[in-house]
């Protein structure tokens, strides 16, 4: 059995895993990530690709600012193009009522340090003259913006691994203990890791490894629905989204216009097999042709899907063990993620260094699921 | 369970469809039959749209009668259906089959579905194949058949398949000028299956005759050639190929058409969770079903759709999963005797094929040879080089072939990797130097072919 010591162990090398490790290995520590799969395969790679603070949970935008300065430098960053385009996000209103949510939620916003501009229709029609007549005004982001899922994650992976970090594919942990000393983590191709830290960003498998420190989760696999149609010429420059609607809508500079939203579709973290309810397709189809028309006479050509982790708040589990002492949790993002995961590995990497970070995380202790007994889920 | 008023769905009206409500018909089923054609017929019994003129035994040459019996056998079928042409069947979940029609999306609830989707071209790119005036043999003959029309002029086939000789042959008949016909496959390698081919003396006797026939035409017939470029600007100008050990020639023609056998359309059979495995004989994923065409509860497997066996193979199986289907309904035994002698007719048309398969081998080497900068996806445009960075990037996934999509957006595109699929998954194993088989295959979603955004759900 091949054994390695290290200062940090990370199971699960999604994006959350693989920017933890990029930052620690660049600090100094001594890092091993543990994946199951492929680095950056499931949630970190087949999401939306949106950068959006909008709508946001608002004690979550300090971690969220602090990512948008992370994207805005990430090929500086991982050194590599991973099609980051900040274009903006508009949240639209389609009557005073969704008007007022975006001006409530602007004004609670702005405590946070996020400056969210409320535009009219009037305005919106002439900047952007595709938007459906029935828009009323939105409230504008121009630092939100996408950034290509699938390139993300890899990236970081080649970063972490360039300043000295050791990433395993297909190591898969399987018996994960803790004693006096710090951890010991056996994978099922027989590896054998030992640390001082651990973290657990093993996505929708994180209840494995939560559960097997005496902290069960309510998490459950889920799988967004994602369709795109063929490409025609550029025109949608910034990511679209209804008040109070999960669809959203985008286009890549290639040409292809995407469509997300609800609801979400049976994810299967035994089979690895993700699958897009028909039903949802339309029905986000649907709901993208009310915001803009002229998409009608396009022919969706594709849908994915993958296997993301849901906690019934729809908050994330950010922060240390209440059971075991060195091992820090990050997991359950509820399909809100991506655009926070840049930041998130940084805050893992300070919790993991000096046991704190100043960004606020309190909301999402694993504390508020102290009292549950019950199953997490595979499918 | 034996049912009162069980919903069974055939997909696809060519010969294993047809067999296959025939046979749900005669013990008194009513199968609701969903083809994308406007027409029954499939792809190889295609009819013409009305006020063409041509004869049955123009159409279809040697195949006029099984045509002719096929088309009498579903217009007489059309009282005792349910019956929706152009119509596709574009996803599969939950026992529900969703349909489209004229930008309508109606789903159909399923007690037993039966997939006869049938068989497309099996492509292998090769530098020049994205040029207008280059076709698959399945589209050129399709063109012939359909239309009338040939597809040019002065005509170069090309490929390892029995189609090759066939669709030269045919439009040689029809008045084209055959420039030549390439079979990439050695000869030795059709000698070599002379043995199993004679499983079905009249087939291989067919093919024996087509060859000949071209021969006597003065069609020019080279054997083990490998194609090197086509040529042209805007459009097919000539073809550039090498002989076996010999240097480069030169031909010119205005169209080439081009194949590698076939390959099923089993994107539904995917999406209804059916086993896929790599068959080493035929060269590709293959969803699993038995001989009797079960593949899954209420699912079942006929013709190309399943595995490549040709018309008559699939005439035989659609009837036979149709009495699989009915047994398992509880409509009692089906019919046992039946059973046993479609099995065994059906057990001698697919070592046919297995030989088939010898005689017209895939050239992987061609894959595994292509120039960096030749496209092999056409719809996304990514070349060969493309596709092999993808797979050597660190941290990349190795050449498991989903990532290797993810990183060079092959198979994103239109078709999603019908036709990039296989010659994809070619080109990263080599990458890497393993075997095709360990490379995986890509995986399956629904719309499998394009549906228009304005489409509305009536339920």
């Amino acid at each position: 059995m091949e054994t390695i010591g290290t200062d940090v162990v990370i199971v699960g090398g999604g994006l959350m895993g693989c920017s933890a490790a990029l930052d620690l290995s660049r600090k100094g520590r001594s890092v091993v990530v543990l994946e199951r799969g492929f680095v950056g395969a499931q949630a970190s790679g087949v999401n939306f690709g949106l950068l959006r603070r909008q709508d946001r949970f608002l004690p979550q935008l300090p971690l969220a600012n602090r990512a948008v300065e992370i994207w805005h430098r990430l090929e500086n960053v991982v050194g590599e193009d991973c099609e980051v385009e900040i274009r903006g996000h508009l949240r639209f209103a389609l009557d005073d009522e969704d008007m007022a949510v975006i001006e409530d939620y602007a004004a609670g916003a702005r405590e946070y340090d996020f400056e969210i501009e409320i535009l009219g229709g009037e305005t919106l029609r002439r900047r952007w003259p595709w938007l459906s007549d029935r828009v009323v005004g939105a409230g504008w982001s121009p630092d939100d913006g996408v950034a290509n899922p699938r390139l993300v994650t890899p990236a970081y992976a080649r970063a972490a691994r360039a300043a000295g970090a050791d990433i395993r594919e297909e190591h898969e942990a399987v018996e994960m203990t803790h004693d006096g000393g710090g951890f010991r983590i056996v994978t099922q191709n027989g590896l054998e890791v030992r640390a001082s830290i651990m973290l657990n960003t093993a996505g929708a498998w994180s209840y494995h490894v939560s559960a097997n420190f005496g902290e069960p989760v309510p998490l459950t696999a889920i799988g967004p629905p994602e369709a795109v149609t063929e490409p025609v010429p550029y025109f949608i420059e910034p990511t679209i989204q209804r008040v109070g609607s999960p669809v959203v809508v985008r286009q890549v500079q290639r040409g292809n216009v995407i469509i997300a939203g609800k609801p979400r579709g049976i994810a299967d973290n035994v089979t690895n097999r993700a699958y897009v309810a028909p039903r949802s397709t339309l029905a986000n189809m649907r709901k993208a042709l009310e915001v803009v028309p002229s998409l009608g006479s396009l022919n969706l050509i594709r849908v994915w899907s993958g296997i993301e982790a849901a906690l019934p708040d729809n908050l994330p589990v950010l922060g240390p063990s209440l059971t075991t002492p060195g091992l820090f949790h990050a997991f359950g993002f509820s399909g809100h993620g991506f655009q926070i995961g840049p930041a998130v590995g940084v805050v893992l990497s300070e919790l993991a260094i000096d046991g704190r970070t100043e960004t606020p995380i309190e909301p999402f202790t694993m504390g508020r699921f102290a009292d549950y007994e019950g199953e997490g889920s595979d499918a | 369970m034996a049912m009162d008023d069980p919903r069974v769905v055939v997909v696809g009206a060519g010969p294993a469809g047809v067999r296959a409500a025939e046979a749900l018909v005669k013990h008194g089923l009513r199968p609701l039959v969903i083809d994308e054609a406007p027409l029954s017929g499939g792809q190889i019994y295609r009819r013409p749209p009305p006020g063409f003129r041509r004869t049955t035994k123009e159409l279809y040459g040697f195949e006029a009668a099984k045509a002719e019996a096929i088309h009498r056998t579903f217009d007489g079928l059309t009282d005792v259906i349910d019956y929706r042409p152009r119509t596709l069947a574009w996803n599969v979940q939950d026992r529900v089959l969703y349909t489209a029609c004229d930008d309508v999306v109606t789903p159909v609830s399923f007690d037993a579905l039966l997939l006869a989707t049938g068989a497309t071209d099996r492509v292998l790119p090769f530098p020049g194949w994205t040029l207008p005036g280059v076709y698959t043999l399945g589209g050129s003959q399709v063109a012939l058949k359909h239309q009338g029309c040939a597809v040019g002029r002065r005509m170069v086939f090309l490929g390892s398949t029995p189609l090759l000789y066939l669709v030269a042959y045919q439009y040689a008949r029809a008045g084209a000028e055959v420039a030549a016909v390439l079979d990439t496959a050695p000869f030795s390698a059709k000698v070599r299956a002379v043995p199993k081919l004679l499983s079905n003396t009249s087939m291989f006797v067919k093919g024996l005759y087509t060859m000949a026939a071209l021969h006597r035409l003065g069609v020019a017939i080279e054997h083990g050639v490998r194609p090197v470029a086509v040529e042209g600007d805007d459009a097919v100008a000539g073809l550039r190929y090498r002989r076996r050990g010999e240097g480069e020639v030169r031909i010119d023609c205005d169209a080439v058409a081009f194949g590698f056998g076939l390959r099923p359309e089993s994107q539904l059979a995917d999406l209804a969770d059916c086993d896929f495995r790599f068959d080493p004989v035929f060269h590709q994923w293959l969803p699993q079903c038995a001989d009797d065409g079960r593949a899954g509860e209420g699912i079942y497997l006929a013709g190309d759709g399943a595995r490549i066996g040709g018309a008559d193979a699939a005439e035989v199986s659609g009837e036979l999963a149709a009495l699989s289907l009915i047994e398992d309904l509880g409509g009692g035994p089906g019919d046992k005797a039946r059973s046993v002698e479609l099995s065994r007719r059906l057990s001698s048309l697919v070592r046919f094929q297995a030989g088939l398969a010898g005689a017209f081998p895939w050239p992987a080497d061609m894959a595994r040879s292509l120039p960096d900068n030749a496209i092999v996806c056409r719809c996304e445009r990514v070349t060969a080089g493309e596709v092999r960075q993808a797979v050597q990037r660190p941290l990349g996934g190795g050449c498991e072939i989903n990532r290797a999509k993810a990183f060079s957006r092959i198979g994103m595109g239109r078709c999603q990797g019908r036709f990039c699929g296989l010659s994809s998954a070619e080109i990263s194993a080599a990458a890497q130097d393993r075997d095709i088989s360990s490379v995986g295959r890509l995986r399956g979603a629904g719309p499998v072919k394009p549906i228009k955004l304005a489409t509305v759900l009536d339920e």
